[in-house]
């Protein structure tokens, strides 16, 4: 079967995963996040790209920031945005996902930006869209599980673009809680294929997950050493929410050993930057002296997330 | 064809407009042949702001059987256009959508006192209500829509008028 995400004409159908994704793709959702960026600053924040567009946010998972910034982007491209608040919605009602899917289709949808605690949802979605013939309705992937989480992986790859420029010269290292994190998974694909030489994966063995050697990254269980010159940190969120049991001693000592502080911040390059996905724990992965540092990039990444998410949405629903 | 010298019109297009100017008058160029030429008005009319440049493909109105432009790039307008007089330059004026598109866009950005157009060459074709005040040259027969008219700027910044036959 054919990748769901790319139509026959090779462009891109759904927004699934970034792992497989030609890099020709993520190259061109990153050159054309560009403009929109200016968007913003404009007196009036709106481009008349999807008028008329009827976009559907699924989260059958709860995320403010997530929805936020996907409903920001569809309006500031004059979509009709709607949101479905799943618990009190059919589903609870015992309604299945593709049935949900098909009623919405009924209603004339163009595109369902989708986040599941199960990994696979939107494939799923996507699979039954095309097996059904709707090729004109698009699924945009905002997290499934511990799958994929694609536009905060391209976010993230617009971020550095934005401060480093050449991923083939880069040292990154992802810490933290790589087990639980999608995001995780969506930055080590993506970066693995743009090029950078030194990938690196700093966490506790307990949050690692038993795949990681085939990943391609090395694996640090040494905090210090493993920020030992890089140009780019890329902090995880504990997902305390995801853990039961003996994952981990307490959220002090977690912060102790695996905490991001100035002092083990200064081991980096000393023009690294901090990148964080939110939301952040502060005192846990991260001290606040850092997140409120010089060298965070937290902020610029949410911005960018709009400008980003609004090129996916205006690739996706112009093919 | 003989196509006419892309820097003779260019200094005609200037001297056509000089006598229109306001003292806080300003360019916008339409990427990417309205922007080159938008600069260089702006330096033979010697005026006080640089010029500003758009780009159209978010306003354009085939997006939806098109799709994406490729490679949209920056709008840049360096300037307030809140009741400025605004010359709007393109190179080629043909069936009127672009100036359409890039009118939408510049009213995003607030409420100029005017807007005019300023073309380098227009070669007929029109399907929208729309003409140039300013105009260097207009072909004597419209171009049938199967040639495509632009222009080049060469590596020293001289401007050249292509005929393309597709």
């Amino acid at each position: 079967m054919r990748n769901p995400q790319i139509n026959r004409h090779g462009e891109l159908q759904h927004l699934l995963t970034l792992d497989g994704l030609p890099r020709e793709i993520i190259n061109s959702i990153l050159d054309n996040a560009a403009p929109f960026t200016e968007v913003a600053e404009r007196e009036v924040k709106k481009l008349p790209l999807l008028r008329g567009k009827s976009i559907f946010n699924l989260f059958f998972e709860n995320s403010t920031r997530t929805r936020t910034t996907f409903e920001i982007a569809a309006k500031r491209l004059t979509a009709d945005v709607v949101n479905l608040n799943v618990s009190t919605s059919s589903t609870a009602k015992g309604e299945s996902l593709l049935d949900t899917i098909d009623n919405l289709c009924a209603m004339n949808a163009d595109m369902f930006v989708v986040r599941h605690s199960a990994s696979g949802a939107p494939v799923l979605i996507a699979q039954h869209l095309l097996a059904t013939g709707r090729d004109h309705v698009h699924v945009v992937n905002a997290g499934d599980g511990r799958h994929a989480h694609p536009t905060q992986g391209l976010l993230d790859m617009y971020t550095i673009r934005h401060y480093k420029h050449d991923f083939t010269q880069l040292s990154v290292a992802i810490v933290g809680d790589v087990l639980h994190s999608r995001v995780a998974r969506s930055q080590i694909a993506v970066l693995t294929t743009l090029g950078v030489p030194d990938l690196r994966v700093i966490a506790p063995k307990t949050l690692l997950p038993t795949a990681i050697d085939n990943m391609g990254v090395r694996t640090f269980n040494d905090m210090r050493e493993g920020l030992r010159g890089v140009d780019v940190v890329m902090m995880l969120r504990l997902q305390n929410e995801r853990m039961a049991g003996a994952l981990l001693p307490t959220p002090q000592e977690y912060y102790k050993v695996w905490g991001l502080t100035p002092e083990k911040l200064s081991l980096a390059k000393q023009d690294a930057i901090v990148m964080h996905p939110g939301p952040m724990n502060r005192g846990i992965e991260i001290d606040s002296a850092v997140a409120d540092g010089a060298q965070a990039v937290i902020l610029p990444q949410v911005t960018f997330g709009i400008a980003v998410r609004m090129a996916v949405m205006c690739m996706l629903a112009g093919q | 064809m003989q196509l006419p010298d892309a820097e003779t019109l260019c200094h005609q297009l200037a001297e056509q407009i000089r006598p229109h100017l306001q003292p806080n008058t300003v360019l916008i160029g339409i990427r990417t042949g309205g922007e080159w030429l938008a600069r260089r008005l702006n330096v033979l009319l010697e005026l006080r702001q640089p010029s500003g440049a758009i780009d159209i493909s978010f306003y354009r109105d085939d997006y939806g059987a098109k799709g994406l432009h490729a490679s949209p790039q920056r709008t840049s307008i360096p300037f307030s256009i809140e009741n400025a007089p605004v010359i709007l330059v393109d190179d080629v004026l043909y069936t009127g959508r672009t100036t359409r598109a890039a009118l939408n866009e510049i009213f995003d950005f607030g409420r100029p006192a005017s807007v005019e157009l300023a073309v380098l060459i227009d070669r007929g074709g029109r399907e929208l209500p729309i003409a140039a005040r300013y105009c260097a040259h207009t072909l004597p027969e419209p171009l049938p829509a199967s040639q495509n008219l632009q222009l080049e700027q060469t590596e020293n910044g001289n401007l050249t008028l292509r005929l393309i036959h597709a």
